[in-house]
């Protein structure tokens, strides 16, 4: 094979793809942290006991979680500002995206979380006289928290990857400044070679960590 | 600032076409069976591959799964379609791409599927195939695979949902299938408010049959073992 | 010794449904301050029901709670009754639980298990809560297991705890649904031990047990259930030795053939 590799097409433009990372870290912990809060509202909702509120939030996460995330970024993008005359720019429509999606997912981790907990504790913490507020924050959360860290920190890291879907919507992610990349200097196989290897060390250090406290914790836990 | 007008919906306009939204789901269809298939037939592979003693074995299995679970799925399908040409030589049709990306991707995360599934079998099992004098390969059949599959049911159905999901990313390699059609379509006729909450639901009448039944099974599964 | 205070819990008509099964069919029953009083029946028989509904961790279908002399939440349709959340917890708080499986809180140390009502529910100062708790630990013989967590204590030291868990909250009623019968034989003993140690306190508690030799020692008064209905109620030396119905007589027979 007579291909020659040339990666320092890929070097001289580095400032490009980092800033692309950046872009793609920034809307990773934005979306985080919009999915977190409206999932938290989702999983209260949930675990309300009252058909009014757990209704609704159901089939806000079933939909969500069953429909393909690219099809949101497209409804946020174009959709919903165009029915209304407007316009929103590449990164408030992924955010939004993003946001509402995963906090579907979060959603459910939270759920799970305080699901686990067995029903002998939610007695014990009632039978002191402790108020629903009260409950849950001194010995419900404390014991859910450790059983979402893990579901949790997967979905964090499903949503990284989903961020990518941006590019889509020509926001300059990673992606899409590897895109930039390759119409200047056509060198698509070194350009998207590094850049999968590029996710492949953020995400695989990300998860080992990830793994190392998680297991540092249940030691801990166990004492 | 912008004066915000009330939308007026056009849904009439989508479900008069609908017709070439439903012909393009063909292609989503084709793209998920062809790569479940694939990761269920190859995900045992290299699932057995991981479970290998031999490390020239495990290593090189554990090396392509954690490749693809750590990166994302457009840049996979990307890299098939854009980057493997310049290397091999070999222009794959889009549709070939993006089947080959989501197979070697489901493959990826069914083999983790498989190996927790066969790795939860309680010791016990093999001991007793092998006192029975059963081979590995018959007894990973007749004993094992058989106890695992309880566990991976669920776990594949799930997975199942999740490919759906990812074959419309296929569309941003140009692969004609229903999230391709439908951008085309909202951008020929203005109407993207309506035509992307179409799509969404022709996606979830398509994708939330695998996830109830996912359910279902976890029930059964969940009340045999009681 | 039957002490013959004024009553201080009162339960009126209790009827408590799960589904279409009635698992209580209409309690009366007066308890008296400082009264110990074991209930003994088969298992379904409603004796577990019964003291879960006494601080309303099941909610009764029907009747009403009688704390002290005052009525506990409001009349609803059907002879219900309606509380609301602040005042369960006030019921709650003076009425304490300690549960077959002990359900100590894991991310705690033993202290802070006892610590946690009277901080978070009562409101005590930190360093008064940790010097009532410690004394309540070395009470039931764990002073030396202050800062151990639960998963590192036999199941006879986590009901231990449990117990002092509830006294830490001094309760006016302290009840006690099964507390040895999720223990190895050999650690029943150090728990019974320590429950009746608390009866010179003077406070009021009720049992619900299989142990019926400790009931006859421990007890003042006896309830047998059956079938969602009391049906002895009487001094340990009445119901056990000579009980009315021939329905208890059947129940006592199937323990004595070993124990007495």
């Amino acid at each position: 094979m007579g291909y020659v590799w040339d990666f320092f097409a890929v070097a001289r433009n580095a400032d490009i793809l980092l800033a692309g990372l950046g872009q793609t870290l920034l809307l990773s912990v934005c979306g985080i942290a919009v999915g977190v809060a409206i999932g938290g509202v989702l999983a209260a909702m949930r675990l309300s006991g009252r058909r009014t509120l757990s209704w609704p939030a159901l089939a806000f996460t079933e939909f969500y979680r069953n429909t393909p995330p690219l099809v949101h970024f497209f409804w946020f993008f174009y959709g919903l500002p165009m029915a209304f005359g407007l316009t929103l720019p590449p990164f408030a429509a992924a955010l939004a995206a993003l946001g509402v999606q995963s906090a579907a997912f979060f959603a459910e981790v939270f759920r799970g979380g305080i699901l686990s907990v067995e029903t002998g504790q939610w007695e014990a913490g009632r039978a002191l006289g402790m108020g629903r507020v009260r409950l849950m924050r001194r010995i419900i959360l404390p014991q859910a928290a450790r059983r979402m860290a893990a579901p949790f920190v997967e979905r964090s890291f499903e949503l990284v990857k989903t961020t990518t879907l941006a590019a889509a919507l020509a926001f300059h992610e990673t992606i899409y400044s590897a895109m930039v990349i390759v119409t200047q200097t056509y060198r698509p196989l070194e350009v998207y070679t590094v850049v999968a290897g590029l996710f492949f060390v953020v995400l695989f250090s990300a998860s080992q960590i990830a793994e190392w406290l998680e297991a540092r914790g249940r030691r801990a836990g166990a004492r | 600032m912008p004066t915000i007008t009330m939308p007026e919906l056009q849904f009439g306009e989508v479900f008069a076409n609908i017709d070439l939204l439903l012909e393009a789901c063909g292609l989503t269809l084709a793209l998920w069976a062809v790569a479940l298939a694939a990761g269920l037939s190859g995900g045992l592979l290299v699932g057995l591959a991981r479970l290998s003693p031999r490390r020239w074995i495990a290593w090189p299995a554990r090396g392509y799964v954690e490749l693809f679970r750590n990166t994302p799925v457009l840049v996979q399908l990307i890299w098939f379609y854009y980057a493997l040409p310049v290397v091999s030589g070999i222009q794959l049709p889009a549709f070939a791409a993006a089947a080959l990306a989501l197979s070697l991707n489901a493959s990826a995360y069914c083999a983790e599927i498989y190996r927790g599934g066969i790795q939860s079998v309680a010791a016990g099992q093999w001991e007793a195939g092998r006192a029975l004098g059963m081979g590995r390969l018959r007894l990973l059949r007749r004993i094992i695979l058989p106890l695992a599959v309880r566990r991976m049911v669920p776990a594949f159905t799930n997975r199942a949902v999740e490919l759906a999901k990812n074959t419309s990313v296929a569309s941003i390699i140009t692969v004609h299938e229903l999230m391709y059609t439908a951008r085309l379509f909202s951008s020929q006729n203005y109407i993207p408010m309506e035509t992307f909450t179409v799509v969404a639901m022709i996606y979830f009448l398509l994708i939330y049959p695998f996830t109830l039944a996912s359910y279902a099974l976890e029930r059964h599964f969940a009340a045999g073992r009681a | 010794m039957t002490v013959a205070g004024d009553v201080v819990l009162q339960v009126e008509d209790l009827h408590k449904s799960f589904g279409s099964t009635e698992v209580l069919k209409g309690i009366d029953l007066s308890v008296r301050r400082g009264e110990r009083i074991a209930i003994l029946g088969s298992s379904g028989s409603g004796k577990s029901t019964l003291l879960r509904c006494m601080n309303v961790l099941e909610m009764p279908t029907r009747g009403r709670l009688i704390l002290d002399g005052e009525a506990v939440g409001k009349p609803a349709a059907g002879g219900a009754t309606r509380y609301r959340e602040a005042e369960l917890n006030r019921l709650r708080a003076r009425v304490g639980m300690v549960f077959q499986q002990f359900n100590l809180f894991p991310h705690m140390t033993a202290l802070e298990n006892v610590m946690e009502g009277p901080l978070s529910v009562l409101g005590r100062p930190k360093a008064e809560a940790r010097r009532t708790a410690q004394r309540h630990l070395e009470r039931v013989g764990l002073g030396g297991k202050a800062d151990a967590h639960p998963a590192r204590l036999s199941g006879g030291q986590q009901q231990r705890v449990a117990i002092a868990r509830a006294l830490a909250m001094d309760p006016e009623v302290l009840l006690f649904d099964e507390p040895t019968s999720s223990l190895d034989p050999e650690l029943v003993g150090e728990v019974l031990g320590v429950i009746n140690d608390l009866s010179e306190d003077g406070r009021t508690m009720l049992l619900v047990t299989h142990e019926l030799g400790f009931a006859y020692h421990f007890a003042t008064r006896i309830l047998f259930l059956h079938e969602g209905r009391i049906l002895e109620d009487g001094p340990p030396e009445q119901v056990l030795k000579s009980p009315r119905e021939e329905r208890t007589r059947r129940f006592l027979d199937r323990f004595t053939a070993f124990r007495f």
